[in-house]
C-alpha cells in the first residue's frame, strides 16, 4: 500500500513568531524554517509501517514555495521514496491544500495518508479532515497508536478525558498526535541519499485546483501582554496573598 | 443572521464549553439555535432549552450518533446546516475533530479557535501557539467556527425557553466504529472547566513525586491536575493531563505551576488564567514573566508545607 504524508515548511519550534512591524503578517524572512513536527511524526509512522513491511512506497508531499524543496529533502532523507512539490506563492490555507491533496490521491491512489494533526504556524488542526471529507474517507484524528490490517486500521486516538480505538476503513486519513512515536533524525548518508530521490513539481493550475483565499489576513498583532507579578518570601506570604489579595481561595 | 450553535456534552450533560460558545455567538448576534446531537440525550436538550437567548433546540437521537464518529456528525451537521449564517462549536478535541469535515464538505473555511468576535464576519484567533494573534476576515456566506471557551464568559444555565425540534439522525456511514474506549477515571473536576488547577513539570522528576506531592495539594483546593509536555513525555501522568499548545487551554480562577520552567508552548494553554502561581527552584525560569506569585524555592518542600498550612 502506497502512503502519503504532506509535510509542511513552517517557522522553527524553537523561535518565537513576532508581527511584521506594520502588523500585515508575521515575519518570516531570515528565519530558520523547518519541518512542521507533528509532520515529522507522520513521516515517522508512514516509515515504520514500511520497515514493517506494510506500506509499499512513501511519498512526500508539500504545497507552497519553491523553498519547500528543503523539506521535501528533510523528508527524503528521514526515509519517503519520492516528493511532490505542488508549487505556488499565493497563500494557501486549509481548503485549498486539502483540494491540492486530494488531486494528488486521485493520481497516487494511496492506501493512507497520515498528516500532523496541526501545523504549529497557523494551529488551525483542518487540513487532514478536509481532505477526509472531500474524499469521502474515513478518519482518525489525534492518533496515539496505529495498527493496520488488509482493509482496516486500529487507530487510539486521545480525546477529552481518555483515549478512543477506532476501526476506520481503508484508504483513510490518520492524523498524528505528540506521543505517536519519537520520529528519528536523519543520518548523513541518508541526506546524501535523498538528493538523487525524484521530486517532481506540480502546480495548482496543473492539477486544476482552485486555492483562492476564503480568509482575508487583516491584522496580525501581540497578544495582549500578561505581566509578571512579583515574588514571595515564603508559603504564608503566598497563602496571604491569595486570600487577602487575589481573593482566590 | 441565525446562528447554529452545537452543543457539548457527554449524553447525560450538557458540558459547560456550550455555555461558552454560546456567549461566542452572542456576541455574534442574530437568532440562535442549538443542535443536540448523540444517543440517549434527550437530558441534554432539556437543559439546553434553559439556555438564555436560545430560540430552538435541535435533537438528533441514535445509534449513528454513538461517540460519535466524525463522519455521520459532520454528515448530520451539512444536511442542517442550510438557512443558517454561522455555525459555531468548542475547539475541543470532539468539536476539532468533526467540524473541518463539515467546513470541507460546504466548501467553505474553518475560522478555528476564536478568541474574540470583531464584527459578524471578522474573528481573532492565536496563531503560533499564542505568540500573535491574527484577525481574519470570512469572505464566505457561510462562517464556520470553532471557539476557544476560556476566551468567553460562560452565559448563566438558565433564563430561556427555546422550542425543543426532533430531527433525524443520520444512517451510519459504515466508515468508522469505536471499538474501545478508555476514560481516565477521576474524582476530580474537568481539567477545561476546573476553577483550580494544579499543574507539574519536570521539576517533579518522577511519577511518584507527582502524585505524592501534587495530589494531596489538589484534594485540598479541589483543583483539576494538569501538566506540562515535559512531564507528560516523561511519563509521569497520562497524555490528557497536557496543558499548552498542543494539549488543553485552560483559564482557571487559580493557576499553580510547579517545577514548570515555562517554555512558550506551555504558556499558550495557561496564560488567560486569573491568577497564575509558579513555585520553581529556578529564579529565571520563564514561568515568573507571567505568575502574579512567584515562590523561588525546593517544591519538595514548598509543596507539603502549602499543603499543610491549607
Amino acid at each position: 500500500m502506497k502512503v502519503l504524508v504532506p509535510v509542511k515548511r513552517v517557522l522553527d519550534y524553537n523561535i518565537k513568531a513576532r508581527p511584521k512591524a506594520d502588523g500585515t503578517d508575521v515575519e518570516l524572512s531570515g528565519l530558520k524554517m523547518s519541518m512542521n513536527p507533528f509532520d515529522e511524526i507522520a513521516m515517522e509512522a508512514a516509515i515504520r509501517l514500511k520497515e514493517a513491511g506494510q506500506a509499499s512506497e512513501i511519498i512526500a508531499v508539500s504545497c507552497g514555495p519553491q523553498a519547500c524543496q528543503e523539506t521535501l529533502r528533510t523528508a527524503l532523507a528521514l526515509g519517503a521514496d519520492r516528493a511532490v512539490l505542488v508549487e505556488t506563492d499565493e497563500p494557501l490555507q486549509p481548503l485549498a491544500v486539502a483540494k491540492l491533496l486530494k488531486a494528488l490521491v486521485a493520481r497516487e491512489q494511496p492506501g493512507l495518508v497520515i498528516c500532523g494533526k496541526q501545523a504549529i504556524d497557523d494551529d488551525a488542526s483542518q487540513t487532514g479532515q478536509m481532505l477526509a471529507a472531500l474524499m469521502g474517507w474515513a478518519q482518525a484524528t489525534f492518533a496515539s497508536r496505529i495498527a493496520l490490517g488488509t482493509d482496516d486500521a486500529s487507530v487510539t486516538r486521545e480525546i477529552d478525558g481518555g483515549l478512543e480505538t477506532l476501526s476506520i476503513r481503508l484508504p483513510a486519513v490518520i492524523t498524528t498526535d505528540l506521543r505517536l512515536n519519537e520520529p528519528r533524525y536523519a543520518t548523513l548518508p541518508n541526506i546524501m541519499k535523498a538528493k538523487k530521490k525524484p521530486l517532481e513539481t506540480l502546480t495548482p493550475e496543473l492539477l486544476g485546483v482552485d486555492i483562492s483565499s476564503r480568509l482575508t489576513l487583516l491584522k496580525v498583532a501581540e497578544p495582549p501582554e500578561r505581566r509578571g507579578g512579583i515574588k514571595v518570601n515564603d508559603v504564608a506570604d503566598l497563602l496571604d496573598r491569595l486570600k487577602n489579595e487575589a481573593k482566590v481561595i | 443572521m441565525t446562528l447554529l450553535v452545537v452543543a457539548e456534552h457527554d449524553n447525560l450533560h450538557l458540558k459547560a464549553a456550550t455555555r461558552h460558545v454560546l456567549a461566542a455567538a452572542q456576541a455574534i448576534g442574530g437568532e440562535i439555535h442549538v443542535l443536540v446531537a448523540g444517543h440517549h440525550c434527550a437530558a441534554v436538550a432539556e437543559a439546553a432549552r434553559s439556555l438564555p437567548g436560545v430560540t430552538c433546540v435541535m435533537l438528533a437521537q441514535g445509534d449513528a450518533l454513538q461517540g460519535p464518529g466524525a463522519e455521520n456528525m459532520a454528515d448530520l451537521v451539512v444536511r442542517l446546516a442550510r438557512g443558517y449564517t454561522h455555525l459555531l462549536t468548542a475547539a475541543s478535541a470532539s468539536g476539532k475533530n468533526w467540524m473541518p469535515r463539515v467546513a470541507a464538505l460546504l466548501d467553505v473555511a474553518q475560522i478555528s479557535d476564536i478568541v474574540r468576535v470583531d464584527a459578524p464576519d471578522t474573528f481573532t484567533r492565536p496563531i503560533y501557539a499564542g505568540s500573535v494573534w491574527a484577525t481574519v476576515r470570512s469572505e464566505d456566506a457561510f462562517k464556520v467556527v470553532t471557539v476557544r471557551s476560556t476566551a468567553f464568559d460562560a452565559v448563566p444555565e438558565t433564563g430561556g425557553a427555546a422550542r425543543l425540534e426532533v430531527v433525524d439522525a443520520p444512517v451510519d456511514a459504515g466508515l468508522s466504529r469505536r471499538t474501545d474506549l478508555a476514560l481516565s477515571e477521576s474524582s476530580r473536576p474537568e481539567l477545561e472547566t476546573a476553577r483550580v488547577v494544579v499543574s507539574g513539570g519536570r521539576g517533579l522528576g518522577s511519577a511518584e513525586r507527582f502524585s505524592e506531592l501534587l495530589e494531596p495539594l489538589a484534594d485540598k483546593l479541589n483543583a483539576a491536575l494538569g501538566a506540562s509536555r515535559a512531564a507528560v513525555d516523561s511519563g509521569y501522568v497520562p497524555n490528557d493531563y497536557q496543558v499548552g499548545q498542543t494539549g488543553k487551554i485552560v483559564a482557571p480562577d487559580l493557576y499553580i505551576a510547579v517545577g514548570i520552567s515555562g517554555a512558550i508552548q506551555h504558556l499558550a494553554g495557561m496564560k488567560a488564567s486569573r491568577v497564575i502561581v509558579a513555585i520553581n527552584k529556578d529564579p529565571d525560569a520563564p514561568i515568573f514573566a507571567v505568575a502574579d506569585y512567584g515562590l523561588v524555592g525546593d517544591l519538595n518542600q514548598v509543596v507539603p508545607a502549602l499543603t499543610a498550612a491549607l
